[in-house]
């Protein structure tokens, strides 16, 4: 039906189901089983492709992973950004078009369906053809779990066919992208319906991996219609297709002959074999066919396709011969990318010709052609000529004998250098074709043994593999937990805008109908001040600390005293590392003589408690503590501002909610709403506060009785923007925005909550360290931007001197920044050097465009004496 | 993807786990006896051999727990592991 498809034949292809599929808008019949080069072939279209960087033409050059020129974009039906022609089965229907060696991403693209799969074996094999199939059916046969990759359509155990051994999982169209530790590999799947990515723990592997045919440098020898001998073999026996009407083969191995052999039984004329070397097959297989011994080819002709090969003999003589067909061989290269890539070693070995496996990790081993079985006569690289720039050794990087001679002319030596100097080897098909030649030109360039230096290493994956397949199905709404508290839905329901805060979905205000956030944030910030707010706090970090050392414990974890807390207070408390600068802070409760709930920073709630741990188990394990991770059984309700009491009496309750009864930084323990409840009297605002902790499923009951009996009481909810502009009006610090991992508590000017009588505590002995001491630290100011309408960007830089030359001395920074409802002007927190003795004093921030003058206070803007929190 | 054997679990995954630096190293009996040399000798310096080397390990999402492994630092692979400060198995 096509040009060069054979009546018969073909092991992959069905051809009682012809499809077709179109290649840059034309449209190509094809066979299922087809890929698209042999398609392509089949179609008589050897050539459509150009190298990417000297846009020469280019075609089919092999039939396998190793292919450097025939690269496609699939557009239907998925989308693929780049391509071997060679490893893609024709779909009906797809469509795909010629690429130079680099894709292209669509801005949205609709990949094949993804997932990835877990498997534990004993034994992983990856080639099945007769060397690998064995050791994975004898290993089935023991009992031992088994997995059997191939990167073909079927088990390539002896000429094709499927054959399937019981209690192997074999997986075709399958590709190993790399090996790691431990028998650790990724495999890809490209499943009839899917891509799967399969992450296989093995506790051995075996590598059948076979080898690559390899190359020869000659001039032009990148004309589409030039291919390696054996590709030509297994487009006939896999497809039925012969590759041209007029062969020639040039070879440096005897055993290529078989390859025009093949051709010239299924009509392809063979007028000749150029045999480089000395070899003596049997020549008469092939009829007619002149054999040229200690020929070469020193160039090939024709435009688009070759079409004709000029020969050079051994003294000299030249002759042309017309073909459509050049078969190259120089050999056999065992495939060792996977090998290489885990640190296995090579050696050139000069019986074979070919380098060959060393040693390798304990749990990995090589076998067949990828372990040397291979056989080749007297190599031959390239062929000597005066001008060698056009003696193409990797196609894909447009690189020649002549660019190495370069390298190599500028000093260079090592193989390394020479891959950094010309990009051989770096490009997409990784030098499959390459780099065991381009090793071999250095060497020999250089006048050392073959073997001098090994090709340069390969790295996984090893075939191009798409993002959106590593991935897989984490994307999206699957690409990271989400956490909402047991109050999301009434928060949703609300008009809530969230934020992200670590995996926490919270509020971070609730605008009105066409209100801005400004406006919704100063409104939810003067409701707070003037009569009374509710939060949704469930998502801070809850640590329930337990046993009869816990007192003990907290004393050297926090920089203050916890051990003399009575039951029934609470205390709030900082957090060192060893190294003395702030880690987290919270609050801890002293529910018992033996037990504490203690409160971290949302985004730290993990962080802390593993600290706990370490220090636990790994420096104190006589202490008889345990620490449990109680934040998700809370719900909290902060109830914020003036009218709190009356809020929290209207909601009803049966603790004495009364100033004397219920001071400031204690909790009792009673019930709201008719639930059990925990209320908390500690205040991120500076007003008069509540927090009521009552069990997760309970928080909607509760919230809602809040919601109403607040409202007769002008309460709104507010959301963690407020949240923030009230606490940086009082100079309350947020670990981890005013903080930055380099900050002491005398930087904030929190010396007081750090208890130098009490003993020791983590990070206490580095607070003495001379650098921690330095006067011109960075420190917690205030600023008051001299123009009251201007918002600081967080981040922005301070100097001293606005006329400075660029680059200024850089003073400080603004940590956080917010224009206050309360004080009627913007203003921002800060860290600066030497900023405590500067009160008073102007710093600026250069902006893109403008330069803001601010004046320097206190952190502490709003009810500098506290008045307000007692109510 | 090293494979980590954790003393309780088993081997699992590096993902698993956390690296928990040095073993060995224990925190002074009283950190201001300490001159600040030493105490920056303590905070900040850690051995970095080829080959065998005691570090400790955390299987924070698995069973939570310390332990310690002695590690080869040129093969990546595991010698032995054991809970913190007892004999290596």
């Amino acid at each position: 039906m096509t040009a060069r498809r054979l009546p018969s034949g073909g092991s992959t292809i069905d051809r009682s189901r012809p499809i077709s599929f179109t290649f840059d808008g034309a449209e190509v019949p094809a066979f299922e089983g087809d890929t698209i080069a042999s398609a392509l072939l089949a179609n008589d279209v050897v050539g459509g492709f150009r190298s990417p960087i000297l846009g020469r033409p280019r075609g089919l050059f092999s039939a396998g992973t190793e292919e450097p020129n025939a690269f496609v974009e699939i557009s239907e039906p998925w989308f693929e950004p780049i391509v071997a022609a060679t490893m893609v089965d024709v779909v009906d229907g797809m469509a795909v078009r010629s690429r130079p060696g680099v894709g292209r991403l669509r801005a949205s693209p609709e990949s094949r369906p993804l997932e990835h799969r877990h498997a534990h074996v004993e034994l992983l094999v990856v080639g099945s053809g007769h060397d690998g199939f064995y050791p994975a059916r004898d290993a089935a046969g023991r009992g031992e779990r088994v997995m059997l990759v191939d990167q073909h359509r079927t088990i390539q155990r002896g000429a094709g066919g499927d054959f399937v051994a019981e209690g192997v999982t074999y997986l075709t169209r399958t590709t190993a992208l790399g090996l790691y530790d431990e028998g650790y590999a990724t495999v890809l799947e490209r499943a009839a319906e899917l891509d799967r990515l399969w992450h296989v723990r093995a506790k051995r592997v075996i590598l059948a991996t076979g080898a690559f045919e390899r190359s020869i440098a000659f001039a032009d020898n990148d004309r589409p219609g030039v291919m390696l001998a054996y590709a030509s073999w297994l487009y006939h026996v896999e497809h039925g297709v012969v590759p041209g009407s007029r062969a020639v083969l040039f070879t440096a191995r005897g055993g290529a002959y078989g390859a025009a052999s093949n051709l010239a039984a299924n009509g392809v004329e063979i007028p000749a074999i150029v045999d480089v070397g000395m070899t003596d097959p049997d020549a008469d297989l092939i009829d007619d066919a002149e054999v040229l011994r200690g020929w070469v080819v020193s160039g090939t002709g024709g435009d688009h396709r070759l079409e004709a090969v000029h020969l050079e003999g051994p003294d000299g003589e030249r002759r042309t011969l017309e073909c459509d067909v050049l078969l190259v061989s120089g050999g056999w290269d065992p495939n060792l990318a996977l090998w290489r890539a885990i640190g296995g070693g090579v050696r050139f070995d000069d019986d074979v010709h070919a380098f060959v496996p060393t040693e390798g990790p304990p749990w990995l081993s090589v076998v067949g052609a990828a372990a040397g079985e291979v056989t080749n006569d007297a190599p031959f690289w390239f062929v000597p000529a005066e001008d060698t720039s056009r003696h193409f050794v990797d196609f894909q990087r447009d690189q020649t004998v002549a660019d190495i001679a370069d390298a190599l002319g500028t000093g260079l030596r090592s193989i390394e250098h020479v891959k950094r100097a010309t990009y051989i080897g770096t490009a997409i098909d990784q030098g499959r074709t390459s780099g065991v030649l381009t090793a071999a030109i250095v060497n020999a360039m250089l006048g050392e043994h073959a073997g001098a230096q090994g090709p340069s290493n390969a790295r996984p994956p090893s075939v191009p593999v798409a993002y959106a397949t590593l991935a897989g199905r984490f994307r999206g709404d699957l690409f990271d937990p989400i956490r909402t508290t047991p109050l999301h839905a009434w928060h949703v329901e609300h008009g809530a805008v969230f934020e992200d805060v670590g995996q926490w979905k919270r509020p971070r205000f609730f605008p009105r109908a066409g209100e801005s956030m400004d406006r919704a944030v100063e409104r939810e910030c003067l409701t707070v001040r003037n009569a009374v707010g509710a939060m949704d706090a469930s998502t801070l970090g809850k640590i329930d600390v337990v046993g009869p050392d816990a007192p003990a414990f907290l004393d050297s974890m926090y920089t203050n005293r916890m051990s003399n807390l009575a039951v029934g207070s609470m205390r709030y408390g900082l957090m060192l590392g060893l190294d003395g600068l702030v880690l987290d802070d919270g609050v801890a409760m002293r529910l018992a003589e033996d037990r504490y709930l203690v409160t971290t920073t949302t985004g730290n709630a993990a962080i802390v408690l593993d600290r706990f741990e370490e220090w636990l188990q790994t420096e104190w394990p006589e202490l008889r503590v345990y620490c449990t991770s109680v934040t998700e059984q809370w719900a909290v309700v902060a109830i914020n501002g003036p009218l709190a009491r009356d809020v929290v009496d209207a909601v009803g309750t049966d603790v004495d909610l009364s100033r004397e009864a219920f001071p400031l930084m204690t909790f009792r323990d009673g019930q709201a709403v008719g639930v059990p409840a925990r209320i908390a009297r500690v205040s991120f605002s500076g007003e008069l506060a509540y927090e009521l902790h009552v069990a997760g499923w309970h928080g909607p009951l509760v919230w809602d009785a809040v919601m109403a009996a607040g409202q007769a009481f002008g309460i709104e909810p507010y959301g963690t923007e407020a949240m923030h502009v009230l606490r940086a009006e009082k100079g309350y610090v947020i670990v981890g925005q005013d903080t930055d991992g380099s900050v002491t508590p005398a930087d904030l000017g929190m010396d007081w909550i750090v208890n130098p009588s009490k003993g020791d505590f983590i990070g206490k002995r580095s607070l003495r360290r001379a650098d921690l001491v330095r006067p011109d630290r960075k420190q917690l100011v205030g600023l008051l931007p001299q123009d009251a309408d201007a918002v600081l960007p967080e981040g922005a830089q301070l100097v001293l001197d606005e006329a400075a030359e660029i680059p200024m001395a850089l003073a400080g920074h603004v940590t956080s920044s917010y224009r206050s409802p309360a004080l009627g002007r913007a203003f921002a927190l800060a860290m600066l050097e030497g900023g405590h003795a500067m009160h008073g004093r102007t710093v600026f921030a250069p902006l893109r465009d403008r330069v803001l003058a601010c004046t320097v206070t206190s952190p502490v803007s709003y009810d500098a004496d506290g008045a307000r929190r007692d109510g | 993807m090293l494979l980590i054997p954790c003393p309780w679990c088993g081997p699992r995954d590096e993902v698993e786990f956390r690296y928990g630096g040095q073993a060995g190293i224990a925190y002074p009996a009283d950190p201001e006896a300490l001159s600040d040399d030493e105490w920056a000798e303590f905070l900040f310096m850690r051995d970095n051999p080829t080959g065998p080397f005691a570090e400790r390990w955390y299987h924070v999402h698995g069973c939570r727990r310390w332990f310690d492994a002695v590690r080869d630092t040129s093969t990546y692979r595991f010698i032995s592991s054991n809970p913190p400060g007892e004999e290596a198995t």
